[in-house]
């Protein structure tokens, strides 16, 4: 499967070609093919449509990276749950209510002064979806896949990062079975800043370890003022 | 995020200290912001059906990770320059493989079923629900 079934064209009975103007373009193929499935696996009742809406709408809008931001202003602001997320990050992670799909375990990985870490995965894009929602494009391209390992200073140049000299880059490699989230240096100039506050300045590349977290005047201006 | 759209594939976002030599002859790596990471709607589609499949344990985890990743080294190997555009199209021709190895959907079915929908547009007036 996956090949171009375009050969297969055998037209139902009792379709005409004479109203042409009348009908609706069909889509591109792979819509159809999607279309397919889905109403195949309905009328089976292997799928319910509405857990399908809940699947795409949990990961478009409800998951995003936001959850892994929470994850890691707690650890900024709780040395307990810091101590907790680095010796498991699995059970740690759970017990803010986010659940892996299927027993994959986490890792969370601390960026030091001396050590910086990035995440990827070679083989595919193994992504920890539970705390940072669907993958960014880049991450599934086969030059970050490649580059993050071979290359990392110049991946992270790409992104604009600049890491202090001497600073080493350990670059993880995640499995179907293990997945790794960055837990990145706490930005300076956030002394008595509350989880809340804090949440703000983790964003998702820096939870993949592609940058830093951001600076306290970098905070993004969100409409209707600053957050 | 209203940060410059036009700040794409390879271009550093937010860096004007970085030399530009650095980024020379390296591959484009693309980029995005923290927008939406679906294309298409079929392509959340076909990613949620695989994600249902999996929680009702039709399949492992591991198992949907072992094909994807052959189905990407042979997309590789027969030249898709795999930029990550074209993940979904890799996603979904698994999810067909998948179904269809472990039985629960018959390749014949599937391939009928695909010309109904594309017969069921054209024969369904301009702007009304296409339905089978």
């Amino acid at each position: 499967m996956g090949q171009d079934h375009s050969n297969d064209n055998a037209h139902e009975p009792g379709h005409s070609h004479a109203h042409h103007h009348d009908h609706t373009e069909p889509p591109a193929d792979p819509v159809l093919r999607v279309k397919a499935l889905e109403s195949l696996l309905v009328e089976k009742g292997l799928v319910d449509p509405a857990a399908i809406d809940a699947i795409v709408e949990t990961y478009e809008t409800k998951v995003g990276p936001r959850n892994g931001a929470k994850v890691v202003a707690r650890a900024w602001s709780d040395p307990a749950f810091k101590k907790h997320l680095l010796e498991d990050a699995t059970a740690a992670i759970s017990s803010m209510g986010y659940i892996g799909r299927q027993g994959e375990h986490m890792k969370v990985v601390e960026n030091t002064h001396e050590r910086h870490n990035m995440v990827v995965c070679t083989l595919c894009s193994c992504y920890p979806w539970t705390v940072l929602g669907l993958p960014p494009v880049w991450y599934k391209s086969a030059p970050y896949r490649a580059r993050a390992v071979s290359d990392p200073k110049g991946v992270l140049a790409e992104f604009g990062t600049e890491l202090p000299k001497g600073t080493k880059i350990k670059v993880w490699d995640s499995t179907s079975e293990m997945r790794f989230l960055v837990l990145p240096l706490r930005p300076k100039g956030t002394a008595g800043w509350n989880a809340e506050r804090l949440e703000q300045l983790v964003t998702r590349n820096s939870m993949i370890g592609v940058e830093l977290a951001l600076r306290p005047d970098q905070i993004p201006v969100k409409s209707g003022g600053k957050a | 995020m209203d940060k410059d759209p036009g700040s794409v594939l390879g271009q550093p976002t937010k860096s004007e200290e970085v030399p530009l030599t650095l980024c020379k002859g390296l591959p484009d790596l693309p980029r995005d912001e923290d927008g939406p990471v679906f294309a298409e709607p079929w392509q959340a589609q076909a990613f949620a059906l695989a994600v249902r499949l999996c929680d009702q344990g039709h399949f492992t985890w591991a198992e949907w990770v072992e094909n994807f990743s052959a189905e990407i080294k042979r997309a590789q190997a027969a030249g898709d320059p795999d930029l990550g555009n074209t993940y979904y199209d890799h996603w979904l021709a698994v999810l067909e493989k998948i179904i269809t190895d472990k039985g629960i959907l018959q390749t014949p079915d599937l391939l009928s079923r695909k010309e109904q929908w594309r017969q069921a547009y054209l024969s369904t007036p301009h702007g009304k629900a296409v339905e089978l």
